[in-house]
């Protein structure tokens, strides 16, 4: 038998110790690791989850590197303390966050959500947040606002790896502002009870869970209020493959592979791709009437 | 004193050698240390020793006569064996557990998909080099004939890092890897056959 750290040392034990250890730097409530108190919500799935360790070490985040385990090695030392998000653009309250108060803006929810990759797998993820609602309420978008755009945190010096990821950097993506409205797109600050993993998008990402998971932005630094379509890195990479909705749909096939179904980590049979990832009676009225085809 | 690659161990110690990864594939699986996604990492994995087994076949003649090698010879023939041994289970590991042996899928993908189609192609084209491999096909084809066939390899593992290239979302840089090191074989080839240039140096065993 193999002895994983995590078989020797208890996990309460270690979150412990980093409190401890985030105590003695006196460091922002928001040390990694820190528990996030969060209540359960009813847009949670009842599916099994997805192990901690698969969702903390198979992770897309080009800017740490283009391999599935390169993030969790090449983040691990990330600083995500002070962070600030700036909200600008048509809003009549334009405010910059820092992460703190960012977090207290609304009670946490747990929300247990798929997570469909466009490469073809998929996983059940138990994010921490609140609707990014609660934040378009606070800065109030004016009648010119109908698209968020949002920007991710790039720097060069601690993402070395990102000049070879293939794609512009900084990160950008975008949502019509219904869409960003949708009480099922979340800001998301923790998963599995505790602060976001560096790979996995600390401190403040979104997680847009009926769209492939690469809409859902990580280490977001800036969400702008803006009139015209977005850019969208993807879109800006490959405009044949990629379009701005993106939605998850099993009908309409990424141009090299097959959409129509998915692995599920952790199972041996793929399983057949839902429409809107499952989310349809919530988000299908947002497309009404769209050709989903040309608006892939 | 006789050369270590012209041991009469050498082949079965080459032959070991290839099948490592294979093994350490199995091994790991058993152990369940494939990773998130061991589907997908056997799939890369096979995928990319098929390709690594193209280009060492590949590198086999330019080796002997830069290094002065001719005793290398004898291990052609295993390691584009071993090319085919890791193309099939690369083509298997598709049909089987990406596919799930859906043939009306599998069709739809190789004649839909480019990056399918350019792979399939290179693995339909290692097959007649593969049957052709033994010593009574070289005799029955003639050398010539039989050179002239297996060629065919510069266009399997040409399909091979096309169909990488083609595959990869957006960090090409392992692909064109591949891509200039089977530059560099083949140009090493077309140099040769130029008649402006140099006379090469004869290995021929007589």
């Amino acid at each position: 038998m193999r002895l994983r750290y995590s078989d020797v040392t208890p996990r309460s034990q270690y979150l412990n110790r980093r409190r401890f250890l985030a105590g003695l730097l006196a460091a922002a409530p928001l040390a990694r690791g820190a528990k996030l108190e969060a209540a359960k919500s009813p847009l949670s799935t009842d599916e099994p989850l997805t192990p901690y360790r698969d969702v903390t070490t198979y992770n897309n985040f080009y800017e740490f590197g283009t391999n599935k385990d390169q993030p969790a090695r090449l983040a691990a030392k990330f600083r995500t303390s002070p962070w600030t998000v700036k909200v600008e653009g048509h809003v009549a309250k334009p405010r910059e966050f820092d992460i703190d108060s960012l977090v207290k803006l609304a009670p946490l929810e747990e929300r247990i959500y798929r997570l469909r990759c466009v490469e073809g797998w998929s996983m059940v993820i138990p994010w921490i947040g609140y609707s990014l609602a609660a934040l378009i309420r606070q800065v109030e978008p004016t009648a010119k606002a109908k698209y968020v755009a949002f920007e991710s945190y790039y720097d060069m010096g601690q993402m070395p790896q990102g000049r070879y990821a293939g794609i512009p950097l900084p990160y950008v993506e975008g949502l019509r502002l219904d869409e960003a409205s949708h009480p099922l797109a979340i800001l998301c600050f923790g998963l599995y009870g505790e602060m976001l993993p560096n790979q996995n998008g600390a401190p403040v990402r979104l997680v847009a869970p009926w769209k492939y998971g690469f809409k859902s932005i990580k280490s977001l630094a800036k969400i702008r209020f803006v009139e015209k379509q977005p850019p969208t890195t993807w879109m800006l990479s490959a405009p044949h493959e990629y379009g701005f909705y993106s939605n998850v749909n099993p009908e309409v096939d990424h141009p090299r592979w097959s959409q129509a179904r998915e692995r599920r980590i952790g199972e041996f049979f793929k399983r057949p791709t839902l429409k809107f990832n499952g989310y349809g009676d919530q988000v299908a009225g947002l497309y009404a009437g769209m050709d989903l085809r040309k608006n892939y | 004193m006789a050369s270590p690659l012209s041991g009469k161990w050498s082949k079965v110690a080459v032959f070991l050698l290839c099948l490592a990864p294979f093994f350490s594939l199995v091994w790991r699986g058993f152990q369940q240390e494939l990773g998130t996604n061991p589907i997908e990492h056997v799939t890369h994995a096979t995928g990319d020793w098929t390709l690594r087994f193209l280009l060492i076949t590949l590198a086999v003649t330019p080796l002997r006569e830069l290094a002065r090698q001719p005793q290398l010879i004898r291990f052609r023939r295993t390691l584009g064996l071993f090319a085919f041994f890791y193309g099939s289970l690369h083509l298997v590991t598709y049909l089987w557990l990406d596919q799930f042996f859906d043939f009306s899928a599998i069709a739809a993908d190789i004649v839909k998909r480019p990056f399918i189609t350019a792979g399939f192609a290179g693995f339909v084209l290692m097959l007649p080099l593969a049957a052709t491999s033994t010593a009574g096909w070289i005799r029955r084809l003639g050398g010539k004939r039989w050179r002239m066939l297996h060629r065919l390899i510069y266009a399997s593992a040409a399909a091979g890092v096309i169909h990488y290239y083609w595959l990869v979302k957006s960090d090409v840089r392992l692909p064109l890897v591949y891509a200039a090191l089977l530059a560099v074989l083949l140009v090493y080839r077309l140099a040769a056959w130029l008649p402006s240039s140099a006379p090469r140096v004869s290995l021929s065993r007589k």
